[in-house]
């Protein structure tokens, strides 16, 4: 059966049509392929027999041809959606006995096109983190491994790390991701696979634990650019408890990859080439150009004027954003709770107790920009640079159908690597990836190579609000010729 | 700029975040980095230029004000650490 785990969601959803094999089968042998893989630590909670249980309900909604899009389709869902009866942690200590007595909109969703859950997968903590190391349940490993020294274990990036190597592993078809910065986006681009960050409000932020709201958003990450699209399509909606969620229809994003783009237009911004860019990535992109240029379309030198500015404006937004949010954590009415003499005792020691250190950082930070005296200087300046910044992209799609970026400075680092006492230097990894968060626009990263140590490359695609479709078209082409079959050394099957 | 330690103190007193005194000196140092990284920002020039308030242009739906959930305490209450006869307990607030 091993061939059930290597298969994409439409070539084993067409499977179960013409019944080659069951729903059950299909699940069966991913958890097979979970409990090998089990060393990698990409799940914080395993749910054999929710997962079980549903895809016996998916062979039997089949049996009567009433299946829908994702009906058996095997996936993870990022530990920060929170499930009915399923423990929800985002990987923290404050979560770690937290049961949400309801379903996110997303995994409703997912759950309602017929798709089966196999656990709840690990991140950064409160998806704050770029490497999965901040996670409270350990780290997660990549299942690359560089050539020259394959002992080494690499980050799967993150903060959707566990759902980036549960796909790239083949431990599940296809993944939740939510990315706020790049959450999506750059563990796709470490793993070796598809990741699309929707435009801001495409998918419903109801039932996702909040770290930066006016940021965050949900997506698919998935082994092919079709599987992305028809995740997408399940995974997308209005949803009237999210009122920044879009009340507009939810195209056939499947049907959006014709193959077809003569003549689109392909903004190549040049602030994306700052000195010391690795010559591998500049090559890739390079290639990822030259592809485009094949199919057809017009590469045009473009400019992001403010580019350089998203970083600095982004890490005063989104702490801003997580110290409110957070403040939510009491020890009160669910968490973790130290007591204390005094209920102010009991805040402060449970906070303490519950946070790790990077997000007691971010929190401290976001209180810092947003106390009196500061929130001008801070940030409502960085609102305004971040005007600049949408202001840049609108410009630009005037000319432009779409916009080809790498997706990260490097490839995968070692488990060692990440600095945890700078963490400028680990913000450096979403340089590429934050301004498009900020302007809530469609991110995709899809791997066209692989670096000069075997590990996979990614390049992104942005795109004009609510233009998913064109991001798949033209991530369908480049796909295609590309054509990336490099497979992780640590694939368990 | 330079936090020192009783802004930081001050700060974690506001986020209600217990702070142990060995952990302040290195804090200050690595908050400080972050607030030298960020100031960058004040070679923009935005003058001008309202600040960002919704990402997506939209107008913020509005629904009539009526309930429309709840009568589920034991849910609300599942996950709470201490809670008796329908409320949740914390120490004790007024002597």
């Amino acid at each position: 059966m091993s061939a059930l785990t290597d298969l994409t969601i439409a070539d084993a959803r067409a499977g179960l049509d013409k019944r080659d094999f069951t729903a059950m089968e299909l699940t069966e042998a991913h958890l097979l392929a979970m409990d090998r893989a089990r060393s990698l630590n990409a799940f914080i909670t395993e749910t054999p027999d929710l997962a079980l249980e549903r895809a016996r309900d998916a062979d039997a909604a089949l049996a009567k041809g009433e299946g829908g899009t994702l009906a058996g389709i095997p996936l993870a869902i990022k530990d920060l959606f929170c499930t009915e009866g399923v423990r929800t942690t985002a990987s923290s200590r404050i979560l770690e006995n937290f049961v949400p007595p309801y379903e996110s909109t997303v995994t409703a969703n997912l759950r309602r096109a017929g798709a089966v859950m196999l656990g709840k997968t690990s991140l950064d903590e409160f998806a704050m983190g770029s490497s999965n190391m901040t996670s409270a349940f350990g780290p997660v490993t990549s299942p690359w491994r560089r050539r020259s020294a394959p002992e080494i274990k690499l980050v799967p990036g993150g903060s959707s790390g566990g759902s980036a190597a549960a796909v790239a592993a083949r431990i599940s078809m296809g993944a939740t991701g939510t990315d706020t910065g790049g959450s999506i986006r750059q563990p796709a681009a470490y793993c070796g696979i598809v990741g699309l960050k929707p435009t801001y409000g495409r998918c419903s932020r109801w039932g996702v634990v909040a770290f930066a709201s006016s940021l965050d958003q949900a997506g698919p990450m998935t082994r092919s650019v079709k599987d992305a699209a028809l995740m997408l399509g399940a995974m997308a909606g209005h949803d009237a408890k999210d009122s920044t969620s879009a009340n507009l229809k939810v195209p056939d994003f499947a049907a959006a990859l014709t193959g077809d783009i003569r003549g689109l237009k392909i903004g190549i911004p040049k602030e994306y080439r700052p000195a010391g860019l690795a010559d591998e990535i500049a090559r890739l992109w390079e290639d990822g150009i030259a592809m485009l240029k094949a199919a057809g379309a017009l590469p045009v030198e473009i400019s992001l004027p403010h580019t350089q500015y998203a970083l600095a404006a982004y890490y005063i937004v989104a702490p801003a954003e997580c110290s409110s949010n957070l403040a939510r954590y009491d020890g009160v009415r669910f968490g973790k709770r130290v007591e204390g003499k005094t209920l102010d005792e009991l805040y402060a020691r449970s906070r303490a107790a519950g946070f790790g250190k990077e997000v007691r950082r971010r929190i401290l930070i976001g209180s810092y920009v947003l106390s009196a005296g500061y929130y001008d200087a801070y940030y409502t300046k960085a609102q305004k640079v971040r005007s600049l910044i949408a202001e840049d992209f609108r410009l630009a799609f005037e000319n432009v159908d779409v916009i080809l970026t790498p997706t990260a400075p490097t490839p995968a680092f070692a488990m060692d690597e990440g600095d945890a006492a700078d963490p400028v230097t680990m913000w450096l990894n979403d340089v590429f990836t934050v301004p498009a968060s900020l302007a809530g626009l469609p991110g995709l990263s899809l791997p066209t190579g692989l670096s000069q140590d075997g590990l996979p490359l990614g390049l992104q695609l942005l795109g004009r609000p609510f233009d998913e479709e064109t991001l798949l078209r033209v991530a369908g082409v480049m796909e295609s010729a590309a054509n990336f079959t490099a497979l992780p050394p640590d694939r368990e099957i | 700029m330079a936090l020192d330690q009783d802004t930081v103190k001050k700060l974690a007193h506001l986020a209600r975040l217990d702070l142990p005194d060995a952990e302040l000196a290195p804090l200050v140092g690595e908050l400080s980095r972050i607030m030298a990284f960020v100031e960058q920002l004040s070679a923009v020039d935005t003058s001008g230029i309202a600040p960002m308030t919704s990402v997506a242009h939209m107008t913020l739906p509005r629904r009539p004000d009526v309930v429309t959930d709840g009568n589920y305490p034991e849910k609300v209450l599942a996950n709470a650490p201490d809670a008796m006869d329908g409320f949740f307990l914390v120490p004790k607030v007024v002597e």
